[in-house]
């Protein structure tokens, strides 16, 4: 019996996934700074909501708990759908999700591994079809808010729906700069006039934006520590970026600007934290290709045409049915064998 | 094809790993030559191919350098005495083989005196080819960087191989081996010599030396060497696996072998450093091969090169090397990379062993439980054959075969790169392995069945035939014995007794003719299967590394295996009465049939002997080459059945994580 080879040399899938954890630290950090500190409290019920579900699952199917609850890979998906949704809302509302997305979208297709769609984005889709309201409600950036929450406030909000004595909900919240565009020009606004209202910053949505740099520096630790291939994130960003491009420089007042595309929404946090998600990606360097360029075409055609102002979610999960096409048809060619 | 390389320029394959080296234990010291042991033991089954024909009994007195065995068919390698003395076993006993199994061996006892037979070398230069590459078979040389294939075949026999460029593997990727570094450091000029003989033989314009720039010393003292010649020293990245033939021609020459090609076939022939120093002694000097460096490394304490008698009990090795330490488990041959655990600690140094590493477990600490596979595809960053490790992976385990041929399992060259890198810990090789072997079962069981389809349809239309004839006679004879009757009474009765005797051993003019066709027929068959087996050797064994090609001759699953073992002692059993009848005469050697072919054969000759016919003269060895090749079958069998259920078992643990 050879057993062979006896020697190897691989980060453990554990420490893979804590370091896309740990990329996604700044990022948490700055949404801390930029909107207060109730996205803690939301990162928290999904972290244990996951870890929870997981391991009953996990008992359920009669598998061991220890080493599949320590692989990380639920904490991502809890704090990649706590990223993703509003963080000023219900208690229930991320504990829905997070329960969903383990139970549904990954224990019952096998667990880590097997499951054919993003769990995360699973999750998403589910609470943005059931509580659309809820999950549009999102937090004004602590400068533009006329009564910024402090922690606790935030806490008494997700924990009883009670705001501040003489705090109205419109007065925390505000529409998203996606949310805001579609409306807009939807009345005939001029893209010029609309992007001059104080919710826009310089590359995005004013707050958003420094949240998306930090996915974006997050994301480049990854590739630097190998955990990611570039091949996904330049992909969606080049043909996010090109696809906007192309509509902007035919239409400017009608079509934002690629950079606004890239920094606004989900954008960055899918270039590299959604799509990387090896599981339910293609496998090959062609096909990652591919895959990556029809989330963005699949997102940006959401945005300016759909019916969301995002489109990252359902482009993802549309792409990850595609997956096993894409990897049939992509195939590189082997070693001394003709294309 | 001509393919002219600009120095330095070198063209890099996909992936690769690049683990701890591990080489600076083992060149610390020169190359030992290491001490007659008491006795040697010389598996018959040193290399990839037939098994060689014994020429000497037990108790006979041999001479150092002399013939013990010699190469059988085309793909066989002789075996020779690496030490005067007697010899005192031809038995089975356990041989440095993943299944553990026991195979023939030749035991001899040294006489201490060491003494050589006459040898001389020969003036090559001035020799037609031909004679060269047959007195080659003699020689017992064998690629001795581990894929043992004998070295006659690789030197096309009529001298016009249409081979261009020369490309010698001195690479030597895998951790831990050091010996040919070694080799090179100590002996680059004998080196040089050998290459010169290669470069004739093959008519080679072009020759390239690929070695890993992490032997700058053996890099230095080839250069110098080849100094006034037109020989290149290309030097390659470190880079496992870039000591695999083909990973080495496309580092050298930017060519990829196609898959289904021999390196020949593009002009190019590959051998290793070591191998064209043991062309170079038996050319020039007349020793045939008898030794080969090895490296005894690891959890010894004093890491060193060795010159080994092949049959060297490893143990005398191992105290040679100072002794293994207390924490040794166990032994492996080879590298880290493509090794196998040795079964027991008395196995003999054979001419694959180029590496034996003391394995303790703070060495080699033992695989984590596997996790599933999270597609992350780093092995197939990983794969230098540009495979989806992944996918073949998947195909493996839900036993999809014909999936995992069209993604090319065939091309892996199990190299453990994917292995190596897999987060999962999880052990691809062995499933490849496990679907590779079951394939090439399901092959054969299919070829087998068509044969037998094939055997029977020829079979019903003789016999259809032959009453036909019988008919036809049987009127013809009642017609003679009307005639005959009228003009001699006499005669006629005698005429009848005789017929009528004659039909009863069936031995008429016409039966005796029958025979010989089925004699014919017979023949033709073990022919064809002779020259089946050889291609599929051929095949399978030129394109991989040993331990590869090892594990692709298991040729059966468990279960076929067991009924084959039950009809081939059968088949054995009749050829023995039938020998037991007509003394003197022994059965064929049938050892590259298989176990149908054989029982048929088996049966033609009862036939045959009961007609009268003296069967074709054999050799008396073929009795025992029978059994090895049926003991062999089991083994093998026996080894597959415990692969597939160790496969399992590494299926189940993974399920249960």
């Amino acid at each position: 019996m050879i057993r062979s080879p006896y020697i190897s040399d691989a980060p453990s899938v554990s420490t893979i996934m804590g370091k896309v954890l740990l990329a996604l630290v700044p990022a948490i950090a700055v949404y801390v700074w930029m909107y207060g500190g109730g996205i803690l409290i939301t990162l928290t019920l999904a972290t244990l909501t996951a870890l929870l579900t997981e391991a009953l699952m996990l008992q359920l199917r009669d598998r061991p708990v220890k080493p599949f609850l320590s692989d990380y890979s639920a904490v991502i998906t809890a704090w990649l759908l706590a990223l993703a949704i509003p963080p000023l809302t219900p208690w229930w509302l991320i504990v829905l999700g997070t329960a969903f997305a383990i139970i549904f979208a990954k224990q019952l297709y096998g667990g880590l591994g097997y499951n054919p769609f993003n769990p995360a984005m699973v999750g998403y889709a589910v609470l943005l079809i059931s509580f659309p309201v809820l999950m549009t409600k999102w937090p004004a950036a602590l400068q533009l808010a006329q009564t910024p929450l402090s922690f606790s406030e935030q806490w008494q909000f997700i924990f009883s729906g009670q705001l501040p004595q003489g705090v109205l909900i419109d007065a925390v919240t505000s529409a998203t700069p996606l949310d805001y565009l579609k409306t807009q020009l939807k009345l005939e606004q001029d893209i010029s006039v609309i992007q001059s209202a104080p919710l826009f910053g310089t590359l995005g949505g004013k707050g958003s934006e420094y949240v998306a740099v930090a996915y974006l520096l997050g994301g480049l630790y990854l590739w630097q520590q190998k955990i990611i291939s570039w091949h996904l994130p330049t992909a969606f960003l080049g043909v996010l970026a090109l696809f906007s491009a192309a509509f902007w420089l035919a239409d400017a007042a009608h079509y934002a600007s690629p950079v606004f595309h890239l920094f606004s929404g989900a954008s960055m946090l899918c270039a590299f934290f959604i799509i990387t998600d090896p599981v339910s990606g293609p496998t090959t360097p062609r096909g990652k290709l591919y895959f990556a360029g029809g989330v963005a075409i699949i997102t940006y055609l959401i945005r300016v045409y759909g019916g969301y102002p995002d489109g990252v979610a359902f482009a993802v999960i549309f792409m990850n049915i595609c997956v096993p096409l894409i990897d049939i048809y992509t195939q590189p060619r082997v070693f001394g064998h003709e294309k | 094809m001509n393919a002219l390389v600009s120095l330095g320029k070198i063209f890099k394959f996909n992936g690769g790993v690049h683990p701890p080296e591990n080489k600076a234990q083992s060149t610390q010291l020169p190359i030992a030559k290491l001490s007659l042991p008491a006795s040697l033991v010389l598996p018959l089954r040193q290399h990839v191919g037939n098994i060689p024909k014994v020429k000497v009994s037990v108790g006979d007195h041999v001479l150092k350098g002399q013939l013990l065995a010699e190469a059988e068919g085309m793909v066989s390698a002789a075996i020779h005495a690496p030490t005067s003395g007697t010899i005192t076993a031809i038995a089975e006993a356990i041989i440095p083989h993943p299944s553990g199994l026991p195979d023939h061996c030749i035991t001899l006892q040294p006489d201490g005196l060491d003494t050589w037979i006459d040898h001389h070398g020969i003036d090559w230069r001035n020799t037609d080819k031909r004679t060269l590459v047959n007195s080659l078979r003699l020689s017992g040389i064998v690629g001795l960087g581990g894929a043992t294939f004998p070295t006659h075949v690789k030197l096309n026999a009529d001298g016009r191989s249409g081979v261009h460029t020369l490309v010698i593997n001195a690479a030597e990727c895998e951790p831990y081996i050091t010996c040919d570094d070694m080799l090179m450091r100590e002996r680059a000029t004998e080196i040089v010599q050998g290459i010169a003989i290669a470069q004739h033989l093959l008519g080679a314009t072009q020759v390239l030396i690929g070695i890993e720039d992490n032997k700058p010393e053996a890099i230095a003292a080839m250069q110098q060497a080849i100094a006034n010649s037109t020989m290149q020293v290309v030097v390659v990245p470190t880079l496992y696996p870039s000591g695999d033939a083909r990973r080495l021609v496309h580092l050298l020459l930017g060519e990829e072998i196609p898959y289904n090609k021999r390196a020949t076939e593009v002009g190019i022939q590959v051998f290793n450093v070591a191998t064209v120093l043991a062309l170079h002694r038996f050319f020039d000097i007349g020793e045939p091969s008898i030794s080969r460096i090895v490296s005894m490394t690891g959890n010894v304490s004093q890491p060193r090169n060795f010159e080994v008698l092949f049959g060297t009990p490893l143990m005398h090795l191992v105290d040679a090397a100072g002794g293994a330490k207390p924490d040794t488990t166990h032994f492996i041959m080879g590298g880290p990379m493509m090794g196998f655990n040795l079964p027991e600690a008395n196995v003999p140094i054979t001419k694959a062993a180029n590496c034996i590493i003391a394995a303790s477990p703070n060495l080699f600490a033992p695989p984590p439980p596997a996790m599933p596979c999270i597609r992350c595809a780093r092995c197939a960053d990983a794969c230098p054959v540009s495979l989806q490790p992944q996918e073949l992976y998947w195909f493996a385990k839900s036993d999809n075969f014909e999936k995992a041929r069209d993604y090319k399992l065939f091309d892996c060259i199990e190299c453990g790169a994917c292995s190596y890198v897999c987060p999962s810990d999880i052990p691809l090789v062995q499933y490849y392995r496990y679907a590779k072997s079951e394939i090439i079962a399901a092959d054969k069981a299919k070829e087998a069945a068509d044969l037998a389809r094939e055997r029977n349809e020829a079979r019903l239309a003789r016999i259809e035939r032959e009453k036909l004839e019988r008919a036809q006679k049987h009127a013809e004879r009642a017609q003679a014995a009307k005639t005959d009757a009228n003009k001699d009474l006499n005669t006629g009765n005698q005429q009848a007794v005789r017929s009528e005797t004659s039909e009863a051993t069936q031995a008429t003019p016409a039966d005796a003719n029958d025979a010989k066709k089925v004699a014919i027929a017979a023949a033709i068959e073990r022919a064809k299967a002779q020259k089946l087996n050889s291609t599929a050797e051929l095949k399978s064994d030129v394109a991989k590394p040993a331990q590869a090609s090892t594990e692709s001759q298991t040729d059966a699953s468990a279960d076929e295996a067991k009924k084959a073992a039950i009809a081939a002692a059968i088949a054995r059993a009749k050829a023995q009465k039938a020998a037991a009848l007509q003394s003197g005469v022994a059965p064929k050697n049938v050892e590259a049939a298989s176990t149908s072919v054989q029982q048929e054969i088996a049966e033609i000759d009862a036939r045959r002997q009961a007609v009268g016919i003296t069967p074709v003269e054999q050799p008396p060895q073929a009795q025992a080459d029978k059994q090895a090749a049926i003991a062999a079958a089991i083994a093998r069998a026996k080894a597959q059945k415990a692969a597939a259920e160790a496969a399992k078992a590494a299926e189940t643990s993974e399920k249960k994580d």
